[in-house]
């Protein structure tokens, strides 16, 4: 079957995705700054009719159209439009890919047929995107350069065959080639590509290289030149709408179990597990409310994310009532088939489900786990981390030097007397010092502004004493005070 | 009516500081913290520690005895009704080994006894740090722990019971510096 392609090309891309979201009345243009300069980087028709055209200066523009409006431009915005018209595109041809930054292709060959032919099929689609607000031109010819070139000059079909005869009259800039060597061919009287055509190949080569033979040859369709299409990312959103408006709690619970099944039906053939789920339930009145989980491991069992819904679903106000529901997997991260059925794996299931449940109420970085960490610092000797966040990690043991087992910030002692204090005053009690090891002195990390550790060296002793509690006190000898900072075991 | 059995006294706890499993206990005193531990390195599995966001005193990682800290989870509340909360959902889940919880305001009976519910359920073994005179009429034991003084190279605690549903008082003083999960016991005399 002789392949047939479809080429759009959005003239004017950028400034119709601005206009649809805020509509401008008469010229208007996009504009960027290169170097010093502000440019114009795209312009509607109004303001083209006027005499503008792209890359002029902003500062020209306006003296020519002094009403010209203008807006920053948003290249990613742009793109993300790109990509959205080529997730729409998909509905001509199961291959769709972009086509440099304001333009698709599509390989619809043996498609036609399903709209109607190809002068139905390129009438939906102009219909279609004239609806949108957005300018395209569309064309259907027997190659992907042929397509590409008719489009960028006024659009039309190509039927099979007729290649040559019909892309002739274009200029040789249709071709896609550098305009240096367009202008190189114009310069010798090749102003059109019916010109290039019965030239001897290899004097052609040899003076503009071999990329003007290749376009040229995939243009007429004697050298392929296939449509290679990104694979699709994964969307793991399902959406359930419902005939009658839905009010009980109860009810969207089985909504939402039912679209869980669905959802993770589609993480698992892709092998991944959702880290944020988020529902979203768009009530009768057009508002929506939005119940966001967190979950602390990678997962996709239904049973086990429906029931950390169930809490902010009762919180919902369901107004008139509900009547669509959907479910997106925000945060994904991969996740492996695993055994089931392991007593190990059930039981850090079942520990995971738990840092969820509390870390969905508490938040989760009230949820937290220790980490090794290297440093003197008493306070900086370990980390302190969101659990759902990291992985369990062994805790080096060293015995010495040792170390309080309960931590508190430095609280100041009073009527010490003698180094180390034979006797003194913490939190209004009196003791009396029966042993005293030490001192170990930790001078402060230069590297960090710790306001803590501004008055310099600390010489830690461990102070046993004749009233029980063992003692972690500090010296800070060069701002002579005594201060408590632990207690040991 | 449902009537309950007694629960079959167990024979494995033959050391006399074994909490009873699947009870909520209570420890007050100084050396609570000490006592906590203590009980953490004698049950396996993952630790809760779960205490108010404004609590000075913390466990620090370094200091504790070996194989705590990476079995511990430090879970921090806004309000005394989020602790409760997340001690009875950590008490009811069943990976959880020890359940430690530092309420600040004195547990009701209905408080009590619903954690204790929640520890059956979980088969889950609970301890509250509570403050002088905030004892609980449902804990099943209390304990007074306080460390005290004694000859070089010791760590001695004092450690009372006071409150028993199922077993005897007692007062012990003892040995126990976190190198291992048994503790010394220390003759009458003292030395």
């Amino acid at each position: 079957m002789a392949r047939r392609l479809l080429a759009i090309w959005f003239p004017r891309l950028a400034s119709d995705v601005s206009l649809r979201t805020r509509p401008v009345e008469g010229p208007f243009a996009l504009t960027h700054r290169a170097g010093n300069v502000d440019q114009l980087h795209c312009l509607n028709a109004a303001a083209r009719a006027q005499g503008l055209h792209r890359g002029m200066p902003l500062a020209d523009a306006r003296a020519l159209v002094p009403d010209l409006a203008t807006r920053l431009a948003d290249p990613v915005r742009e793109t993300a439009a790109l990509v959205a018209l080529r997730r729409w595109a998909v509905r001509y041809a199961p291959q769709v890919a972009t086509d440099g930054d304001d333009g698709l292709i599509a390989d619809i060959t043996g498609v036609a047929h399903l709209f109607g032919g190809e002068e139905d099929l390129r009438g939906d689609l102009q219909a279609r995107l004239i609806r949108a607000g957005l300018n395209a031109q569309s064309a259907i010819a027997g190659s992907r350069g042929g397509a590409h070139a008719l489009a960028r000059h006024g659009g039309g079909i190509v039927p099979d065959g007729l290649l040559a005869e019909r892309l002739g009259r274009l200029p040789v800039s249709a071709l896609r080639i550098s305009p240096e060597i367009s202008e190189g061919l114009s310069r010798m009287g090749l102003s059109r590509i019916a010109d290039l055509i019965p030239l001897p190949r290899a004097p052609l080569a040899r003076r503009f290289g071999p990329g003007l033979v290749t376009t040229l040859d995939q243009m007429l369709g004697t050298m392929p030149e296939p449509v290679s299409a990104l694979p699709e990312a994964p969307q793991f959103g399902v959406r359930m709408t419902l005939p009658e408006p839905i009010g009980l709690t109860g009810d969207v619970m089985a909504g939402l179990d039912r679209l869980l099944e669905r959802l993770c039906g589609k993480l698992a053939s892709a092998h991944m597990g959702a880290r944020r789920v988020r529902l979203e339930l768009r009530r009768v009145d057009k508002a929506t409310v939005t119940v966001e989980v967190g979950l602390a491991r990678a997962m996709r069992d239904p049973v086990r994310i429906s029931a950390l819904f169930r809490k902010g679903v009762e919180e919902v106000d369901s107004g008139y009532g509900i009547d669509a529901l959907r479910i997106e997997a925000v945060v994904t991260e991969p996740l492996a088939p695993q055994q089931i059925g392991e007593a190990k794996v059930r039981q850090e299931d079942e520990l995971n489900d738990l840092i969820s449940r509390l870390g969905n109420r508490l938040g989760f970085d009230h949820v937290l786990r220790f980490l090794p960490a290297e440093s003197r610092i008493p306070e900086r000797s370990f980390l302190t981390v969101p659990a759902a966040y990291s992985e369990a990690t062994p805790l080096p043991f060293r015995k010495r030097p040792r170390r309080p087992a309960m931590i508190f910030p430095p609280e100041p002692v009073t009527a010490a007397s003698g180094h180390p204090p034979a006797r003194f005053r913490w939190r209004r009690m009196s003791f009396t010092t029966l042993r005293a090891a030490g001192p170990e002195r930790i001078t402060p990390e230069w590297w960090f502004d710790d306001p803590a550790w501004r008055s310099g060296v600390r010489d830690y002793w461990r102070i046993e004493t004749k009233e029980g509690p063992r003692l972690w006190l500090f010296h800070t000898p060069m701002a002579p005070a005594w201060a408590v900072q632990g207690t040991f075991l | 009516m449902k009537i309950l059995r007694d629960r079959p006294c167990s024979t494995a706890t033959t050391d006399s500081f074994s909490l009873v499993p699947a009870r909520v206990h209570e420890a007050g005193g100084s050396g609570r913290s000490s006592f906590a531990l203590f009980q953490a390195s004698r049950h396996p599995g993952p630790l809760f520690w779960i205490l108010p966001q404004h609590e000075p005193l913390r466990p620090m990682a370094r200091g504790l005895p070996a194989g705590i800290g990476e079995r511990l989870h430090l879970i921090e509340t806004r309000s005394e009704t989020d602790l409760l909360w997340a001690v009875e959902e950590a008490l009811r889940a069943r990976p959880s080994g020890l359940v430690i919880g530092e309420p600040t305001k004195p547990l009701s009976l209905t408080a009590g006894r619903r954690l204790q519910l929640a520890a059956e359920a979980g088969q889950t073994t609970g301890l509250l740090l509570i403050r002088e005179g905030q004892g609980c009429n449902a804990a099943e034991t209390r304990w007074k722990c306080d460390p005290a003084g004694g000859p070089a190279d010791s760590t001695r605690h004092q450690w009372s019971l006071n409150k028993n549903k199922s077993g005897t008082l007692g007062l012990w003083t003892v040995q126990w510096d976190g190198a291992t999960t048994a503790c010394h016991m220390v003759s009458e005399a003292g030395q």
